[in-house]
């Protein structure tokens, strides 16, 4: 069954404490019925979704509230019956802090499903199933939240797909909500390789996991005993094992470069959440309503929920027992790449995969930061290979030419170089904030490139339309014979002489 | 509260951890050296350290930084150490004092203090000492009077005069005098001087100490390897060529502070280069330095030299030398 074995390590990145049996000794919890649902109508990377309800409407469970507009966006649904009490901004969990268009569901807790239907799958082509995933609201459960559709595609024609890949890597600290759905959902997981695997018609699939998930790996290895072309790579537990690129060379040895797409060679790649809900779409029909959330940190009873897409985060805060110190700071995503969240009440979105209730030995914004001193640990921990002491210094300066020149949008901002800074310097903040002078800087640029243009096309436009009035007049001029002017001279003196005349005469009557 | 943005963990090391771990890994070859050479060179890194201290302190409060915290990186101990280690012992107290004044104002705090200084700051203190003193730099106490600590505590406090009684010449200084004088290696190899086997213990120490760094991973191999690897390259081929005139590889591996400089000098990271190959190439060019000035050069040492042109290189060494990106290949 195992062609391969070998694991191609990436340079540097760390080994954190994993945090991670904190949430795992319980299992996955439903949720149930919160008091309201609040619905962003953005949950994913692309445009807001399009509107379909109004404020009163009775929604089914499953049905669809919003549809995606145009190709980059994905639909929303309404995870319960009830009625939509409102449609306003109010405070998403964006790291922005601002509020965002919701709407707002009072559940009747009939729970009652909307008309739903399997599809077909195997019978339709790709591009069927793709315009029906475009309704289902799948984005890539992960944390990214990029519509899955936009990911199901052959890839171009001279390089067809040839892997699935399956990112089970879940390589931050703390969150454990692929580990436990694939210790509880092992069938369906692997129902939902295959099936994406026949749909996307690869040859091979691989599941890459970190080798601290011990129960999951003896589950999965069980489940694929008979499979032929599915595969399980156990890779180091070394974070940003589950970034994208980096599993990719963990896994195949392939580095992709920035600018490009895994399925530029063949590769295409997917959450192990995203795989199940996929499965549970085009087998059952469900749209993209809940997920698992991991509650965790410093909580009385930290664990992974199932949770109705919209659920009020404070709700499920409180059934982990609430909170141990009051008013303490809550991180959603990983510690290495999350943000703070500018308030516990905020909905459960589609990109909820973790919230952290901060820890004492969490970083604190007063530690003294020192010099760097050029120990280039950041460089032996960079994934990407850059030279953050480098990229510091010029975004420090502002020599942002030159952090260009160093490849600074190459950075994932994975904070590795941040983690290991002996000095405390938060070295991800400063690219950052070069890389979004440079992006201002660009578009300031290009503003001032249009206005250029508009100007230099105007006095252009001013020069033509001179000379074409010079050329009109010319032209008259030529026209107008020397015949035509002695009789214009003399219509002129005949005028003249008239008025004279009548200026006598007006003299007389005087 | 946390940070703003994140990451919002961070790993253990600091600044301070990773200079208390260097200078604990220097107290290996600095017992030695005591037990060899006898309590001057306590005396030196004493002296050497509350001069460092002080002059910090004093240039903190001028430069109204927080004092506390820039106190307890120790970079200011550790360049206080290196450069003690580096003075011989029976050099009078105000040498040590001078030296390490100049480390820490001028070659330190004038560009910038901790972070910013283009040169090691005790090799500059080092080769301050040694333009301006050859005769005390250059004079050496002779182990076998390590007993006589009234003796050297009075050299420590006062007057050069009474010298000759235990100074000698280091068995680098020795080879190069004796080889002008006519005589050949393997004469001046028998010679006691020469087999000084306490100076090898030393840098026996260093090499320990060394080694803990490696595994602590404070340093990488990059730059003690290769240096040691290039010297030992370097003098093999040309004592291949004329065995009489070129002393064999283990004689510039085991003296002078070969071993002292491959581990805790040319590791210094502020001075020093960041990328792999640019650890590399520096490496080699201090050993090929360290080479060409101990036997062509005027000093019988050339580590501080070496490690100051080296410095200058730094810019380059690093802009040329940088590791491709991901998928940059």
């Amino acid at each position: 069954m195992k062609v391969f074995e070998k694991i191609f390590k990436f340079n540097g990145g760390i080994q954190a404490k994993t945090k991670k049996n904190i949430s795992t000794t319980s299992p996955i919890k439903q949720f149930g019925l919160p008091s309201k649902i609040i619905l962003p109508l953005r949950q994913h990377i692309g445009k807001l979704a399009k509107l379909k309800v109004s404020v009163g409407d009775h929604v089914l469970k499953g049905q669809l509230i919003a549809e995606a507009d145009g190709n980059v966006s994905a639909a929303i649904h309404a995870p319960t019956s009830g009625k939509v009490l409102s449609i306003e901004k109010q405070l998403i969990p964006h790291p922005s802090g601002l509020p965002d268009f919701c709407v707002e569901i009072e559940p009747d807790g009939k729970d009652k499903w909307v008309q739903i239907k399997p599809t077909n799958w195997k019978k339709i082509d790709l591009e069927k199933v793709n315009k029906l995933l475009l309704s289902s609201g799948i984005v890539g459960l992960g944390g990214a939240a990029f519509p899955t559709h936009l990911k199901l595609n052959h890839g171009k024609a001279e390089n067809s797909l040839k892997t699935l890949i399956i990112n089970a890597a879940e390589c931050e600290p703390y969150i454990t909500c692929d580990d436990m759905l694939m210790r509880e959902k092992t069938n369906e997981l692997i129902l939902g390789i295959k099936l994406v695997h026949e749909i996307l018609g690869v040859e091979e699939s691989v599941i890459g996991i970190e080798d601290n998930k011990t129960v999951a790996i003896n589950l999965l290895t069980k489940a694929i005993e008979n499979e032929k072309n599915i595969f399980l790579k156990i890779v180091p537990t070394i974070y940003p094992s589950g970034d994208a690129k980096r599993l990719i060379y963990l896994l195949k040895g392939i580095k992709i470069p920035k600018s490009q797409r895994s399925s530029d060679y063949g590769i295409q790649m997917f959450n192990v959440a995203t795989i199940i809900a996929i499965y549970r779409f085009l087998e059952f029909g469900e749209p993209s309503i809940s997920r698992i959330v991991t509650i965790t940190g410093n909580l009385r009873s930290p664990r992974n929920y199932e949770v109705l897409l919209g659920t009020p985060l404070k709700e499920i805060i409180d059934a982990a027992g609430g909170q141990v110190i009051k008013n303490n700071t809550f991180i959603m995503g990983g510690p290495m790449m999350g943000f703070k969240l500018p308030s516990i009440n905020v909905p459960v979105t589609k990109a909820m995969n973790c919230i952290i209730s901060s820890e004492p030995d969490m970083v604190e914004e007063k530690k003294p930061v020192l010099p760097c001193i050029r120990c280039a640990r950041c460089a032996e921990a960079c994934p990407v290979q850059l030279q953050p002491q480098e990229l510091f210094w010029f975004s420090k300066s502002k020599q942002l030419e030159k952090a260009e020149e160093y490849n600074l949008f190459d950075c994932i901002e994975c904070g590795c170089c941040s983690y290991v800074c002996p000095s405390n310097i938060p070295l991800v903040q400063y690219y950052r904030f070069a890389k979004s002078e440079i992006i201002e800087e660009r578009q300031e640029q290009e503003q001032a490139n249009i206005a250029r243009e508009r100007n230099e096309f105007r006095i252009l436009r001013l020069e033509r339309e001179k000379q074409e009035r010079a050329e009109r007049n010319a032209l008259r001029r030529e026209q107008s014979s020397n015949e035509d002017k002695t009789k214009l001279i003399e219509e002129k003196r005949k005028a003249i002489a008239d008025a004279l005349k009548r200026i006598e005469a007006g003299g007389e009557e005087q | 509260m946390i940070n703003l943005q994140s990451p919002f963990v961070q790993g253990s090391s600091s600044v301070s951890t990773i200079m208390l771990l260097v200078l604990l890994t220097l107290l290996p070859g600095l017992f030695l050296y005591i037990h060899f050479f006898g309590l001057g060179i306590l005396l030196n890194v004493l002296i050497a350290t509350i001069t460092a201290i002080f002059a910090e302190f004093i240039i903190l409060k001028i430069r109204k930084l927080p004092a506390k915290i820039f106190l307890t990186d120790y970079t200011a101990v550790v360049t206080a150490w290196l450069l003690a280690l580096s003075i011989p012992s029976i050099a009078p107290w105000w040498i040590t004092v001078l030296g390490t004044l100049f480390a820490i104002v001028v070659a330190k705090h004038f560009y910038g203090g901790i972070g910013s200084n283009l040169f090691n700051p005790a090799m500059i203190g080092y080769a301050i000492l040694l333009i301006s003193f050859p005769a005390v730099m250059t004079k050496w106490q002779n182990p076998s009077h390590i007993n006589d600590m009234g003796l050297s505590l009075s050299i420590f406090l006062g007057g050069i005069d009474n010298y000759d009684a235990i100074a000698s010449a280091t068995p680098l200084d020795y080879l190069k005098t004796e080889l002008l004088q006519g005589k050949n290696v393997s004469q001046i190899m028998n010679e006691p001087i020469a087999k000084l086997t306490q100076m090898q213990w030393v840098s026996f120490g260093f090499f320990i100490g060394g080694i803990i760094l490696l595994l602590t991973k404070v340093i990488t191999w990059h730059l003690p390897l290769t240096y040691l690897v290039t010297l030992f390259v370097i003098a093999s081929i040309f004592h291949l060529i004329d065995p009489n005139q070129f002393a064999p590889f283990q004689f510039h591996l085991l003296n002078g502070g070969t071993m002292l400089a491959a581990f805790f000098i040319i590791t210094d990271p502020v001075s020093g280069p960041t990328t792999p190959n640019g650890k590399i190439f520096f490496a080699i060019l201090i050993a090929t330095l360290v080479y060409v000035i101990r036997v062509f050069g005027g000093y019988p040492e050339g580590i501080a030299f070496a490690v100051i042109f080296a410095n200058i290189c730094v810019p380059l060494i690093d802009k040329l030398s940088q590791p491709k990106v991901f998928g940059h290949e």
